[in-house]
């Protein structure tokens, strides 16, 4: 809806509307690519990538040394016994997957909803989810203790004539998650090709001509190719958008099908969903922000998008305070004294401070900042304030993993659970996987679709015809 | 059956913008044309309506992918769980579908999405690292970038080298080029 009073002169804002831009005034074809194939095909890099890339890279290789030594050991080294037999593994794995989940949204829901301002920031929103489902997938199989014996899982013939357990949640993980990375990947992969083409066609050295001509599969760009991929991509679309909701939902699925009190909801599974795309939205802004800062694509990724995505939260967020507020009316209106006990030894018992900050970080400070619409388009706010949502969310699954299990129906089988430094090392370790490989990525592949942002330039559109050809050449 | 010229793949001609390439391409078609191509830096319908591209069988091919996905998982699974490897779990049945459904349910959705996409390259014949256009020398300086070309190609019947070059030129474009084989 148009608004009233607004100012035309601001250049943000866009005259006929009144709304944010989409994109900056004074883009052209020519420029978009220069712009965006420019950040990779440069022969220099700056200081600045190397420093992070390092610093990620440093980090990644803790992962490296607590997985060695878990292979080595076994998961004795974790934190987890009984009766919090499920600790950091299953809630990074939780975290991560959830945090994949905004790329997927992002690329498909909003294409299928012809989201046009989503064009801008989908590439690396995908890249996020590929990475973030990198290291999600990481943690089940090491989970296991023995990696090595991984493809158990599978259904696959083997002398001992045993087959998995259809029956078992975890089985339909495997499928899930499988599916959600391997579908996900696909639909990156399509979407580069035409830009790849145009990287292959701008690049001056002969071995990035070679390596993109290679990925570019020989695009030419032919409108019959073009037709047949824009159906390809529309339905790539369709069948990653029931592929975000399931995924969550047969995450959850893990917890809700058992019976202990605090993981039996059948709020789970949207509420789940919701969760995911909560975090993963507040991990588009960290990454975004401070993407567009580094490499001046303020006329690309503009205040619209930070605004945007900033609603998304809001949304999803409250979404996600009526998942919390629903379980505590659960505990009380089923009158199961577990249930009850369970909420609310998880508000006030010894871990009660995780439910605070689950509370702070989810409800209290994201959802009453977010309504303003000042507050959504002041980027050092939005970055902080995914930050704050980026912790709450791994407070969530903490919340949900340890305060269920550690207290159940027995005071006898009451135990605690603290983290052990195999357990901080492999956590902060993919978070410097995860920062590495994001980094790669923004060196080597162009971070904003050319070819969809070029779609949306207002020279794209066909104008009537302005002089007579009808009888151009006839004879 | 048309043959064609010696040595050349077609007369390729340059636009600016995306409606003189449009207006062209609708002219050609017009006129009789029917081999011919535009290449767009990004998917431009109105180009495909132009030269008589309209459908296409990537949809097809995904729900057959599909199909087949759920079918393979919930035989897989049905197969497993009451002939190959029977778990006997609290009285429960063998033939327990419900359960069955979600794996099911991701197979399908990963061999339609496998199929949209490698359909989708197939019917363009792609991976082709080699096709004359790339040797016209404008082509690899904008086709992926910021220009859009009209080719119309040597195995049309109503193809000659200097009369079908007139007739691209007369469209305005901003170059007209052979495209050797």
């Amino acid at each position: 809806m148009a608004t009233k009073d607004f100012k035309t002169e601001d250049p943000r804002l866009d005259p006929e509307t009144g709304e944010f831009r989409v994109l900056a005034p004074g883009q052209d074809f020519k420029s978009v690519t220069e712009k965006i194939s420019g950040i990779v095909l440069t022969p220099k890099t700056s200081l600045g990538w190397f420093a992070i890339f390092s610093l990620g890279g440093a980090v990644a290789t803790l992962v490296l040394v607590a997985v060695t030594w878990l292979f080595l050991k076994g998961t004795g080294i974790w934190a987890i016994t009984q009766p919090v037999a499920w600790g950091f593994a299953i809630i990074n794995f939780v975290w991560w997957i959830g945090i994949g989940h905004a790329g997927t949204l992002i690329s498909a829901i909003l294409l299928l909803f012809k989201q046009g301002w989503r064009n801008s920031i989908n590439r690396f929103a995908e890249a996020m989810t590929i990475f973030a489902v990198v290291c999600a997938g990481m943690f089940p199989l090491i989970h296991v203790g023995r990696p090595w014996l991984g493809y158990w899982l599978f259904p696959l013939p083997n002398t001992m004539n045993v087959w998995p357990q259809f029956r078992s949640p975890l089985l339909w993980d495997v499928f899930a998650v499988s599916t959600y990375a391997t579908i996900s990947v696909v639909f990156w992969y399509v979407g580069l090709i035409p830009d790849f083409g145009t990287m292959r066609d701008r690049s001056q050295s002969k071995f990035a001509q070679f390596a993109y001509g290679l990925v570019s599969l020989g695009w030419r760009g032919s409108v019959r190719h073009w037709m047949r991929y824009e159906t390809a991509s529309l339905l790539l679309a369709g069948l990653a958008t029931p592929l975000v909701l399931s995924v969550h939902t047969v995450i959850s699925f893990d917890f809700a099908v058992a019976v202990l009190p605090g993981w039996h909801t059948t709020i789970f599974p949207p509420y789940f969903v919701a969760g995911a795309i909560y975090s993963g939205f507040a991990m588009v802004l960290t990454l975004a922000i401070p993407l567009r800062k580094a490499y001046h694509l303020e006329g690309l990724v503009t205040d619209r998008h930070i605004d945007n995505m900033g609603k998304v939260m809001l949304g999803t967020g409250l979404i996600v305070a009526y998942g919390y507020g629903m379980e505590v009316f659960m505990a009380w209106y089923s009158a199961s004294h577990w249930e009850f006990f369970m909420m609310w030894n998880r508000m006030f018992g010894p871990m009660g401070w995780s439910y605070g900050i689950l509370i702070a970080c989810n409800i209290a400070i994201p959802l009453t900042t977010l309504w303003s619409r000042k507050l959504r388009t002041n980027i050092t706010f939005m970055f902080l304030i995914s930050l704050v949502v980026n912790t709450g969310m791994w407070f969530e699954r903490f919340v949900i993993v340890v305060t269920s299990l550690y207290r159940d129906f027995l005071p006898s089988s009451w135990g605690t659970y603290r983290a052990t430094k195999w357990d901080y090392a492999t956590y902060v370790g993919t978070l410097g996987l995860f920062t590495a490989l994001f980094l790669l990525f923004v060196r080597f592949l162009p971070m904003i679709p050319m070819n969809e942002i070029k779609m949306m330039l207002p020279s794209a559109k066909i104008t009537p015809k302005a002089e007579p050809i009808v009888d151009a050449g006839g004879d | 059956m048309p043959v064609a010229v010696e040595g050349i793949y077609g007369i390729v001609a340059e636009f600016d913008t995306p409606s003189d390439l449009v207006r062209a391409a609708q002219a050609a078609y017009k006129d009789g044309w029917r081999r011919m191509d535009c290449y767009t830096p990004y998917p431009v319908e109105e180009a495909a309506e132009a030269i008589g591209f309209h459908k296409n069988k990537v949809p097809l091919v995904t729900l057959t992918g599909g199909l087949m996905g759920l079918c393979a998982m919930f035989s897989l699974e049905t197969w497993i769980s009451t002939l190959a490897y029977p778990l006997n779990i609290g009285g429960r049945p063998t033939y327990s579908w419900p359960a069955f459904i979600i794996p099911a349910y991701e197979w399908t959705i990963l061999f339609a999405g496998l199929s949209a996409a490698f359909g989708m390259l197939a019917m363009n014949g792609l991976p082709s690292l080699y096709h004359p256009l790339f040797n016209a020398p404008n082509f690899r300086d904008g086709a992926t970038q910021d220009k859009f070309f009209l080719c119309l190609e040597a195995l049309d019947p109503k193809f000659d080298v200097a009369e079908t070059r007139a007739y691209l030129e007369s469209f305005a474009p901003t170059s007209v080029v052979e495209v050797e084989y």
